[in-house]
């Protein structure tokens, strides 16, 4: 966007004479455009999950604000946080006191930097990493500080039970949550999450969550996990209002508290579209409406820019679709106790996402080309979008350069003298064929000549996604072993 | 605005509140705060990683610093908060020590810093010209025994299976040892036993 901006042009005149006015004006956008997603959706999140758990009561929710369906309640409701008197406890800590709301909030925000909204080659996504899975789920983990904090510096025994109850909670919740991600990750050789979305192209039958019958278990196991570390009901331990008043926030009030609950009702949505990516396909509809139609094309075209609306559309809507899930799940299922929560992590989540993993690991081991529980084949091209590098790991756009041993193998040894490097590339070409899908056995291992065609760019691509296979499928044997160990020493 | 170079600038902030609030951890007496600070001097160094184009090893740094090893530690605090304990008091002996501990350590890092040449920095036309590199496929391979970056040398797959299988024993040592060794009541599990 900066780049754009820079070169950008309107009558004749350069909107942003100097770079860094386009980059200040890039980087203020995308911020602008985080911190209002996270803001406006709680506000409508908060008057959903009224009207939500008032039909589930059958009550009508609240009706009079802002005409029909009560839908400016939450505006009224942020004017009445804004006129209250702002509270601290005598023996509070005051410093962190105040500034504990802050970071929650700012962990919130922060998950949406890697979240992509929409694929394709120029992403819309503040900052496109291509560790996005994993920070994501790094930025998740630290909202819990921001509670631990309150309900320490609070000076109150209701605070500090909430507070520890979730420390430990979302501690633990991040093991399986983890497992669970790591699945997708596998299928899609990468950890950018717009190469995740982006495989699933097409059809609903390349969801991921589709796969095979492991990937469709371990999405409910990532949903539960999913609720559980963003601490809401029936896992909301923290602030159990029936034993501790109200938890961790029990002495906040104001504008601090709502603080609290816009970032509570962003990392909801924010584990929803990580969902989303990760197993429903993303910015991909259930249906390819778009190739259809005949729109994507050529990027910066009209065409091109309605393809992406639509896939903004479908994240934002798989996003609440998901958030209302949740709720539904809130005002259904009683809450559970604290020996109960823990027994769900260590018992079942992690024994099943472990078990769950490791078949999904066989499957596509067994049945590398197929997808939608092994019925059908992959539609050619899909499978195809990998993250570029070449050797050096300089990022490039287009497909992978081959390194040059490596085609030199192709060439045909007998013509090349062997060199170390060489013998090192040998050793990947053999442990690939150790773990050799079909799609490698139809293409040929050893060269036919100078003058073959070379199919090394997507055997490279091939290679290491079967490597990256390998070194998962190891830290997941590992993680079971330790994890068994552990629920049996606990038990 | 022209002549600045904004990577320095940002590389100067980060460093700055990484460092300043590095002292202020010496200068806390609140245990707890303490802690705080330290998420924020930490937390800082991610970003001064993320500068860095180490979305990998930044990443990393939220991860395992940020969001494990303070919360556990804020955890255990809140779990053994003693009066005795949340208000340290060091005397001065113990700050001849620590004095004369981080400054030999100080004095190593910059001698070393200063002393190898191709860490001298260089200007904004070098440093532009180098491309930006994507870490972690290079590091999975790393540690499966490939080394993309540099063909003819061997990866870490010993080393990384070393560690690992340390870490597993350490697992199972803290389960041997954390066990519960009288029947499970509901108490027990609350505290994490």
């Amino acid at each position: 966007m900066a780049q754009f901006l820079e070169n950008l042009t309107l009558f004749g005149v350069r909107v942003c004479p100097w770079p860094w006015l386009a980059y200040g004006i890039a980087g203020l956008v995308h911020i602008g455009l985080i911190i209002n997603l996270v803001a406006v959706g709680a506000l409508i999140f908060i008057w959903l999950e009224r009207k939500i758990s008032g039909r589930i009561q059958d009550r009508l929710g609240p009706t009079r604000v802002g005409g029909k369906f009560g839908w400016l309640q939450t505006l009224a409701d942020g004017i009445k946080l804004l006129t209250k008197e702002d509270l601290m406890p005598n023996g509070a800590d005051g410093l962190l006191f105040k500034i504990a709301p802050y970071i929650s909030f700012c962990a919130a925000i922060s998950a949406f930097i890697a979240i992509p909204f929409a694929g394709g080659a120029y992403p819309w996504i503040a900052q496109h990493l291509n560790v996005g899975v994993f920070f994501v789920l790094a930025v998740l983990g630290l909202e819990v500080f921001g509670v631990i904090l309150a309900g320490y510096s609070s000076a109150s025994k209701w605070s500090l039970f909430g507070a520890m109850r979730e420390a430990a909670q979302v501690v633990s919740y991040e093991v399986p949550l983890g497992l669970c991600a790591v699945v997708p990750v596998l299928l899609a050789g990468s950890m950018d999450m717009v190469v995740i979305g982006d495989i699933q192209a097409g059809l609903f039958t390349n969801w991921l969550v589709f796969h095979d019958p492991f990937t469709f278990i371990i999405f409910w196991v990532f949903v539960t996990c999913a609720t559980a570390s963003v601490n809401r009901a029936p896992f909301d331990l923290a602030e159990a209002e029936s034993e501790l008043v109200a938890g961790f926030h029990t002495e906040y009030s104001g504008l601090r508290w709502s603080f609290f609950f816009m970032a509570e009702y962003g990392s909801m949505f924010s584990v929803s579209i990580l969902a989303s990516i990760l197993f429903l396909g993303g910015w991909h509809g259930p249906f390819p409406i778009t190739s259809w139609l005949g729109l994507g094309g050529e990027t910066g075209t009209a065409g091109w820019g309605l393809a992406q609306v639509l896939g903004l559309a479908n994240v934002l809507l798989k996003g609440t679709i998901g958030v209302c899930i949740m709720m539904w799940i809130r005002w259904t299922v009683p809450r559970l106790r604290i020996d109960q929560v823990m027994a769900t992590c260590l018992k079942y989540c992690t024994p099943i996402a472990a078990v769950m993993f490791l078949g999904a690991t066989c499957w596509h081991y067994k049945l590398p080309n197929k997808n939608f529980f092994g019925l059908q084949n992959y539609p050619p091209g899909v499978y195809e979008v990998h993250e570029g590098w070449d050797a050096q790991g300089v990022e490039t756009t287009d497909p992978p350069n081959d390194p040059p041993t490596y085609k030199n193998k192709l060439a045909g040894e007998s013509s090349q003298p062997r060199s170390a490097s060489q013998v090192t590339w040998d050793k990947t070409t053999i442990l690939a064929s150790h773990s050799l899908n079909s799609k490698l056995r139809t293409s040929p291992t050893t060269g036919t000549g100078a003058g073959s065609p070379p199919h090394s760019k997507k055997r490279i691509a091939t290679r290491r996604e079967r490597s990256m296979l390998i070194s998962t499928t190891t830290n997941g044997l590992r993680g079971i072993r330790s994890i068994l160990i552990s629920v049996g020493g606990s038990c | 605005m022209e002549g600045i170079y904004w990577p320095s600038v940002f590389f100067l902030l980060f460093g700055g509140i990484a460092c300043a609030f590095a002292v202020a951890v010496l200068f806390s007496k609140n245990i707890v705060r303490m802690a705080f600070y330290l998420v924020i001097s930490l937390a800082a160094t991610a970003g001064l990683f993320f500068l860095a184009g180490a979305d990998f090893v930044g990443a990393m740094q939220l991860m395992i610093y940020v969001g494990g090893t303070l919360v556990l530690l804020v955890f255990g605090v809140m779990l053994t908060s003693q009066e005795r304990f949340v208000e340290m008091k060091s005397d001065a002996g113990d700050w001849v020590i620590g004095i004369f501990a981080g400054g030999a350590l100080l004095v190593v890092l910059i001698w070393a810093a200063f002393s190898i040449p191709a860490w001298q920095g260089m200007d904004a036309a070098e440093a532009n010209a180098v491309a930006v590199k994507k870490t972690v496929t290079p590091i999975a391979m790393g540690l499966l025994g490939f080394r993309v970056d540099a063909p003819d040398r061997s990866g870490y797959f010993f080393p990384f299976e070393i560690v690992s299988v340390h870490l597993l024993v350490v697992l199972v040592g803290a389960a041997y040892l954390a066990r519960a060794k009288r029947k499970t009541t509901s108490a027990n599990l609350a505290t994490g036993d």
